[in-house]
């Protein structure tokens, strides 16, 4: 929030005003710059071909796909391969394709990613601006558990849901997500209002606002950038996963991610790699177009939350 | 106007963990006084501001404000408004919202809030800036708007936290003397946290000097300026900077004289405060505008003249001591000039050598 207002910038000065810059034009094209557009131009297509391979594949049929020309397209595209992964590829016993796993992803999705970033903004909130006792502590503690393996989790959390009769449940799946959501969401939401003048608070404060309001009415309209970054990391993170919706979400919740895998994995018959690669382009949807959508956030979600991407 | 808003602070402690920051602090600021809290940068004058409007917890004492016993009120329950160096304006909210927050937060009437948000606006002149976001204000504006604000509250004391230092001299200067007609038009106590001696000197009935811990002295700023209570004070108070020449008090006990190498200056007319002991070592003040030249018999060198538009200030030396003159703008006087200098006795501050207190 800089009070000056912002400089002009002289403009180009004109020829003949004998204001022109001296010395020679810079080369548009060196050596070094062709090295680089060469490289840049390698890894797009490095990066590139798998997701072209699978593109192509999911459009052919299986006799093409059984002539072995991995990189040509298709000589006849044809969507009825995405058409079954959808609805009719089966996933264990069930051949209803992937559209339920896609419902249960959502049902996870929303709740959790609400939920975890709600949690971890109050959490940023009170530890930058309120500082109870033992803050520092329970911040430190929570970043250095932020780099435990998650595997590490498992088994104890499982004893203790099945205490709280929280197993294989939706809200079980949810609670675990905001868990583990709540040592990224609360860093960078706690280094976003660090960042803010504390007189804003004092401010506030004087004027006898309380816990929530300020919350509420001061702090959270200050903090729209960061709940778009926290959305794009969480959203991307909970769609993605898959061992905690295979052992917290229960048979009838199981996201997309583990039905993708019981369908690529099911061992009867013919591999439909059409259909496989379907499925997966029909599960990679959702982040695929968060990567495309949010550009520079997303940028700024990898430097924001730099503990884990 | 409330009935009462005399603030008394009485033995007030506060350590920051293991480090101190005020100690057994006391102080009575009468119903509509100006006080100003001056001191260079951790002093503890800030957090003396804060602890009157309790955002700072105290370890030990009591904060009065208006005769009630506010040591664990809420800021909102003390009956103050503050203004803070930042302008700390809600960056999402217009003019409006931010000068109205406080009175929506307690519930006000609708009618209410917006005929005081007016007069506040109108005082300050600020009325065509209300549906305005902060961030398209000006660094004055954005502090106008703050101090609109805090009036809008109607409260009996207001406690100001250098809210002029984020400005340019010219504003600051603007803004300074519209707080003082402020002052004046309110008759609200108000106390001015600053490390700026000329706005304690213009603003203040009364300036408390802190440092350390502690209120070195406190005065009305003549008192201040004219008879520091100790060395930080005379040197943190005025703008050029006292003079001073290290020497040691004569033997004679009825002509009290201030000798040093070069110098001897009669000591008839300056008010001790104690009997002077003879032949102890003291520093001799004296601020560059109370120095004489012509007749005198302190013989000093010029060193270098600078010129301050109004007047120009010299740089002498006596001997190996370094002391400075202020003269008028016109007097002809250049490097390597020999001035004949006269120190008038009442004119002089002594501090022991030692401790650095007034004598």
């Amino acid at each position: 929030m800089s009070t000056e207002p912002r400089g002009k910038r002289p403009g180009r000065p004109s020829i003949g005003s004998g204001n022109e810059p001296s010395g020679r034009r810079p080369q548009k094209m060196t050596t070094g710059r062709f090295g680089l557009y060469a490289f840049l131009v390698i890894t797009a297509a490095f990066f590139l071909t798998p997701l072209y391979v699978m593109l192509a594949t999911s459009l052919k049929s299986m006799p093409e796909i059984r002539e072995g020309n991995l990189l040509s397209w298709p000589i006849a595209p044809t969507v009825a391969a995405w058409v079954k992964a959808w609805s009719t590829a089966c996933t264990g016993l069930n051949c209803t394709g992937l559209q339920v796993g896609f419902m249960n992803s959502v049902r996870i999705l929303v709740p959790s990613v609400l939920l975890s970033i709600s949690v971890g903004a109050v959490t940023g909130y009170t530890l930058s601006f309120w500082r109870p006792r033992g803050a520092e502590i329970l911040f430190g503690a929570l970043m250095m558990v932020a780099f435990v393996p998650y595997q590490v989790f498992i088994y104890p959390l499982v004893r203790i849901f099945s205490y709280a009769g929280l197993n294989n449940s939706l809200a079980g799946i949810v609670v675990v997500h905001t868990i583990f959501g709540l040592p990224t969401m609360t860093l960078i939401f706690r280094n976003h209002f660090a960042a803010l003048p504390n007189e804003l608070f004092r401010a506030a404060r004087v004027d006898g606002a309380g816990f929530w309001r300020i919350f509420g009415q001061i702090m959270l309209p200050m903090a729209v950038p960061i709940i778009v970054v926290a959305m794009i990391l969480q959203v991307t993170g909970i769609w993605n996963d898959f061992i905690f919706g295979l052992v917290f979400a229960g048979r009838e919740n199981l996201p997309m991610t583990v039905q993708l895998n019981n369908i690529v994995n099911s061992t009867q018959g013919e591999r439909e790699y059409n259909v496989d690669m379907a499925a997966t382009m029909l599960t990679a949807l959702v982040p695929l177009a968060v990567y495309f959508f949010s550009g520079r956030w997303f940028v700024r979600g990898i430097a924001a939350g730099a503990v884990k991407g | 106007m409330p009935a009462r808003s005399d603030v008394s602070i009485r033995g007030v402690e506060i350590s920051y963990g293991p480090v101190r920051v005020l100690e057994r602090l006391d102080l009575e600021i009468a119903q509509s006084e100006f006080l100003v809290l001056l001191g260079p940068s951790g002093c503890g004058k800030s957090t003396l501001l804060n602890a009157i409007a309790g955002l700072t917890d105290v370890d030990d004492g009591q904060i009065w404000i208006g005769g009630t016993n506010v040591t664990w009120h809420e800021p909102k329950d003390r009956g103050i408004a503050m203004v803070f160096q930042s302008y700390a304006l809600y960056p999402r909210m217009t003019v409006r919202g931010n000068m109205s927050f406080g009175l929506r937060v307690a519930g006000a009437p609708k009618a209410d809030i917006e005929r005081r948000v007016r007069e506040a606006a109108e005082m300050l002149r600020i009325t065509d800036l209300l549906e305005r976001k902060p961030s398209e204000l000006s660094g004055g504006q954005r502090q106008r708007v703050a101090i609109g604000r805090a009036l809008v509250r109607d409260a009996g004391v207001f406690l100001l936290d250098e809210p002029l230092s984020n400005l340019d001299a010219q504003l600051r200067a603007e803004l300074r003397v519209e707080i003082k007609r402020l002052h004046q038009r309110l008759g609200a106590t108000m106390i001015y946290v600053t490390h700026d001696q000329i706005e304690a000197l213009t603003l203040a009935d009364r300036i408390a000097v802190m440092k350390d811990r502690r209120i070195q002295q406190l005065g009305s700023p003549d008192d201040v300026y004219l008879r520091p209570a100790n060395k930080f004070v005379a040197t943190f108070v005025g703008s050029p900077a006292m003079g001073f020449l290290l020497g040691k008090l004569g033997t004679d006990p009825s002509a009290p004289m201030f000798e040093a190498p070069g110098v001897k200056v009669p000591l008839t007319g300056y008010a001790f405060a104690e009997r002077p002991v003879a032949g102890q070592g003291v520093e001799l003040g004296i601020r560059p505008e109370h120095v004489l030249h012509g007749d005198g018999d302190i013989a000093a060198d010029v060193e270098m003249v600078e010129p301050m538009g109004s007047d120009k200030l010299a740089w002498l030396r006596i001997g190996e001591q370094p002391l400075s003159i202020r003269l008028p703008a016109e007097t002809p006087v250049a490097r390597g000039d020999r001035l004949h200098l006269k120190l008038p006795a009442h004119r002089l501050n002594l501090f022991d050598a030692a401790s650095g207190q007034r004598l």
